[in-house]
């Protein structure tokens, strides 16, 4: 058997370094957008004061000891305060962590659990009307972007009809449009992937299926067109997290729902730049653990795969 | 070859939509009624024509009786405008990270792969966000930050193709010849490569355009008293019950205008150039 | 007069993951010493993999040598991609096989066959003008050649303008790299033809690789025989084909068609060509030689020095 370390090896060094990239980015980037003394003490400061607070913060060190020192600090955590709460960055972000996450794990579930069905539908019933006007929907659907769609959606069953509430995040009723919103462009990526993908496995297996005797058309899809167009799928949902996540910022400043994506719009407008800081490496974070987790998972399900990925380079 | 004639009905529309897009663009001081920042108090909040407005204001008016079809019309130059430029910027900036990339290998070229994957790996919008938030906002600045949608794609594309064209090819007989390396790269492989780089751009454009509606929608990216279509919809969510014709305008032109894109972005890839993703 | 000279010149390529893997590499030209006179041909011949192509590219400097010298003009070759060695592309050129690919398709003919006049600043607008029209002329094209493109010309067509292309700086050597292998055989002979006229007129060296032992006969002074990256034949031309000493060399010869004074029976060579990646043992010939011995499995034959101007590598003819 081969070992996958020599696979995810080279993977994992890359996301590391990624996410090395970002944080010193971002580090060189704060620290050329403007003197932080001048920009926290304002411009009217006293040049005493700015001297004693570049030295409670280190900031008279030569650059480079600023660097590893704030490389030290968000090892442990420690990312600044936020100026606008005057409490630590990393804190302000972790609080509101539940309820981005409530609107994107369920925003995820709906992706699969309409996209999936629906493509397979359409794949089964191929060309017919279902399939054609299913087909130009989803088109509308992805395409459209988030911001617009949820701004229809509370124009149609909130204003119109008074089915939910157009914000807030109190009753179980506002997660409703919220989610929908979010959800439906992914639903209709997965959709449009899994009728394409079942619709190759199933022309590859009506010989098999024809010839094998006893074995039942469901069966074949259950057993063999699923499995075969699952791990692509899953691929797929890690290709889409990205845009979720920005997604996700429109949909929460859409519903005023007071998730991360709110809080990230609201900094950027304050310049409040530790907050920034921290929700930047959190989607960085995010994101290349996902790419990871998704790597590993072919790599695991496609031992050739891993072989030939490795021969190749 | 008579598959190449073939265009069906959606591709059609989606251009003809594309086409009236450009026009408006280009034609808005002509064809905008008002100005659009003329306030019109007596008619404030008015419906469109035909909805219980007056034919003076055809889409309606907003809050402060600025006329809404001037204001879409500016709006679509604006976006457009904006779109345009930070195209140019991107393929130029993915073209010659690309190129040198392709040509220098070795450290350069690692480097530039890692700040590809991770700019691939972040959502644009998140980067955007962050870096309005460490530069602050002003419109040559927001139009260069539009500029860096999408550069690593255009990087990706550029460098494939100078590596393409590399040893083997013309790139590397005219390098035999004795020509500096700048000679074949701005001589040879970039003509060789416009084409397929213009096709690339086609998808970026409108891309950018959506992006920016959306930064603008938010309030981060262009400002009052400049409209966009972003802004347009950003102001009309606040009359969404009383003026909803100031929310669906815009948004029926960022509808049709993403949905044309996709239709004409399809075509563009399985006509012209099967290998770009 | 020498004008080209490989010492001992080696290329090796490493293979396989350089980060993480082993750090394999495979030898695609060993010990390879020729030489090119000033106004003569030296053919090189051997089937694919050879390493024939490799040495010419290693003779213009296209690429590096890991040992081992290259002598254009009695100097060693600067570093590739120096302004020197930019330089030095004006008395030193290559003919390409793949036509097509080598001319860049937006160019015209003429400003293909000016672009070395350009960048090697030669001469002023007018008379690079006229120079291009007497290159033409030299290859054998007109003047209405001038605004074509490459893809409007036939594949011998194509080959004059690269021709011509390598000549318009006045080079004293050229490196034809399978020049005519794409050609059809009534194209071959005008272009090989061509080549001998224009070689004399100007007084040329030409390094001539092909795998088509015939082409290089007819225009070689000289041969030169590779089989894995190694010389293992070489001499005058003549006394190559008509008394050749390596069994590998034997089957070549042996293997060109209707051959006045060749052998009589005809010699197979039995297999592929082996991957310079798995490399036997011993004689690198062995496994497709009819007359292995115990020795040519274990120790590989030295290239033995026979005459001022021969040299042939093989235990038969050093212990025989
Ligand atoms: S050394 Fe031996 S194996 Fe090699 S060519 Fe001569 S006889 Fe054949």
């Amino acid at each position: 058997m081969t070992s996958l370390l020599p696979y995810i090896g080279p993977k994992l060094l890359r996301a590391a370094l990624s996410i090395i990239v970002v944080v010193t980015l971002t580090f060189f980037v704060l620290r050329a957008s403007g003197d932080p003394a001048l920009q926290i003490l304002g411009p009217g400061a006293r040049a005493p004061d700015l001297a004693a607070f570049r030295q409670q913060w280190g900031l008279d060190q030569p650059l480079y000891v600023q660097y590893l020192r704030y490389l030290w600090g968000a090892l442990q955590g420690d990312f600044g305060n936020s100026m606008l709460a005057g409490k630590p960055a990393a804190e302000l972000v972790l609080e509101r962590m539940p309820l981005t996450l409530a609107l994107m794990l369920p925003a995820l579930a709906l992706n699969v659990l309409i996209g999936i069905p629906v493509g397979a539908y359409a794949a089964m019933h191929r060309d017919s009307w279902i399939d054609r006007s299913v087909m130009m929907l989803t088109v509308l659907c992805f395409t459209v972007p988030s911001f617009v769609l949820g701004l229809l959606f509370i124009l149609i069953f909130s204003v119109t009809f008074g089915l939910f509430p157009s914000g807030g995040a109190d009753k179980w009723q506002s997660f409703v449009l919220p989610v929908l919103t979010l959800g439906t462009g992914g639903a209709a990526v997965i959709a449009r992937f899994t009728r394409s993908a079942m619709i190759e496995v199933l022309s590859q297996l009506y010989i098999v299926a024809a010839s094998a005797k006893g074995v039942t058309w469901r069966q074949v899809i259950y057993h063999h067109a699923f499995p075969n167009a699952i791990i692509p799928i899953l691929t797929l949902l890690g290709l889409m997290l990205g845009g979720q996540v920005a997604g996700a910022v429109l949909v929460e400043n859409v519903f005023g729902w007071p998730g991360i994506g709110q809080l990230l719009v609201i900094s950027v407008g304050n310049r409040d730049l530790a907050v920034v800081q921290v929700i930047l490496l959190l989607v960085a974070l995010t994101m290349t653990s996902a790419n990871l987790t998704m790597d590993l998972l072919y790599g695991v399900v496609d031992p050739r795969l891993r072989n030939a990925r490795q021969g190749s380079h | 070859m008579q598959k190449k004639l073939q265009i069906d009905l959606s591709t059609l529309l989606a251009s003809l939509w594309l086409c009236l897009m450009l026009l408006t663009a280009v034609t808005a001081p002509l064809i905008a009624p008002h100005d659009i920042t003329a306030m019109d108090l007596r008619h404030r909040l008015s419906p469109p024509f035909g909805f219980g407005g007056t034919v003076v204001h055809l889409f309606g008016s907003d809050d402060l009786g600025r006329d809404v079809a001037s204001r879409l019309y500016y709006s679509i130059r604006t976006s457009l405008l904006i779109a345009f430029g930070a195209t140019v910027i991107s393929v130029l900036v993915g073209t010659a990270i690309g190129f040198i990339a392709a040509y220098f290998k070795g450290i350069v070229e690692h480097f530039l792969l890692l700040l590809i994957d991770v700019q691939a790996s972040l959502p644009f919008l998140i980067v955007a966000l962050a870096m309005l938030a460490f530069f602050g906002n002003s419109l040559p600045l927001f139009v260069a930050l539009m500029g860096l949608y999408g550069w690593e794609r255009n990087a990706r594309l550029a460098r494939g193709l100078a590596l393409a064209a590399g040893s083997q090819g013309y790139a590397g007989a005219t390098r035999q010849l004795g020509a500096h390396p700048l000679r074949i790269y701005l001589r040879h492989i970039l003509p060789n490569s416009a084409a397929t780089l213009l096709v690339a751009a086609t998808v970026t454009f409108p891309e950018i355009i959506l992006v920016e509606s959306g930064l603008s929608f938010l309030g981060l990216g262009v400002q009052p008293p400049m409209t966009s279509l972003g802004v347009m919809v950003g102001t009309g969510r606040e009359y969404i019950t009383r003026a909803p014709w100031m929310l669906l305008a815009p948004s029926i032109v960022i509808v049709l205008t993403a949905v044309a894109v996709s239709v004409l972005g399809d075509y563009l890839r399985d006509k012209l150039d099967p290998t770009l993703t | 007069m020498t004008l080209l000279q490989l010492e001992k010149v080696s290329r090796r390529y490493p293979i396989g993951n350089t980060v993480f893997g082993s750090r394999k590499s495979l030898t695609a030209v060993d010990q390879v010493s020729l030489e090119v006179k000033k106004g003569q041909t030296t053919g090189v011949v051997g089937e694919s993999g050879c390493g024939k192509s490799t040495t010419g590219r290693l003779a213009l400097g296209l690429e590096q040598a890991d040992s081992g010298h290259v002598l254009f003009e009695g100097k060693e070759l600067a570093a590739s991609g120096t302004r020197e060695w930019r330089l030095r592309r004006q008395r030193m050129q290559l003919v390409y096989q793949d036509t097509l690919a080598a001319l860049d398709r937006r160019m015209t003919v003429g400003d293909l066959i000016a672009e070395p006049l350009v960048i090697h600043e030669i001469g002023d607008r007018p008379s690079r003008r006229q120079r291009v029209l007497d290159l033409l002329q030299a290859v054998g094209l007109g003047e209405h050649h001038r605004a074509l493109y490459p893809h409007q010309l036939s594949g011998g067509q194509r080959q004059r303008v690269v021709l011509a292309r390598a000549l318009a700086p006045s080079p004293s050597l050229l490196v034809c790299d399978e020049p005519v292998s794409a050609l059809d055989v009534s194209v071959q002979a005008q272009i090989v033809n061509l080549l001998v006229d224009l070689q004399q007129d100007l007084g040329l060296g030409i390094l001539f690789i092909s795998h088509d032992l015939r082409v290089v006969r007819h225009v070689s002074d000289r041969i030169v025989v590779m089989y894995l990256g190694q010389v293992v034949e070489d001499g005058r031309a003549d006394a190559v084909i008509d008394q050749p000493l390596h069994p590998y060399t034997q089957a070549l010869v042996s293997a060109m068609p209707r051959l006045p004074g060749g052998f009589d029976h005809y010699l197979p060579l039995p297999g592929e060509p082996p991957s310079p990646t798995e490399r036997p043992s011993g004689c690198p010939f062995h496994p497709r030689c009819d007359r292995a011995k115990d020795i040519c499995r274990q120790t590989p034959p030295e290239l033995l020095t026979l005459g001022p101007e021969r040299r042939v590598a093989c235990h038969l003819v050093s212990n025989p």
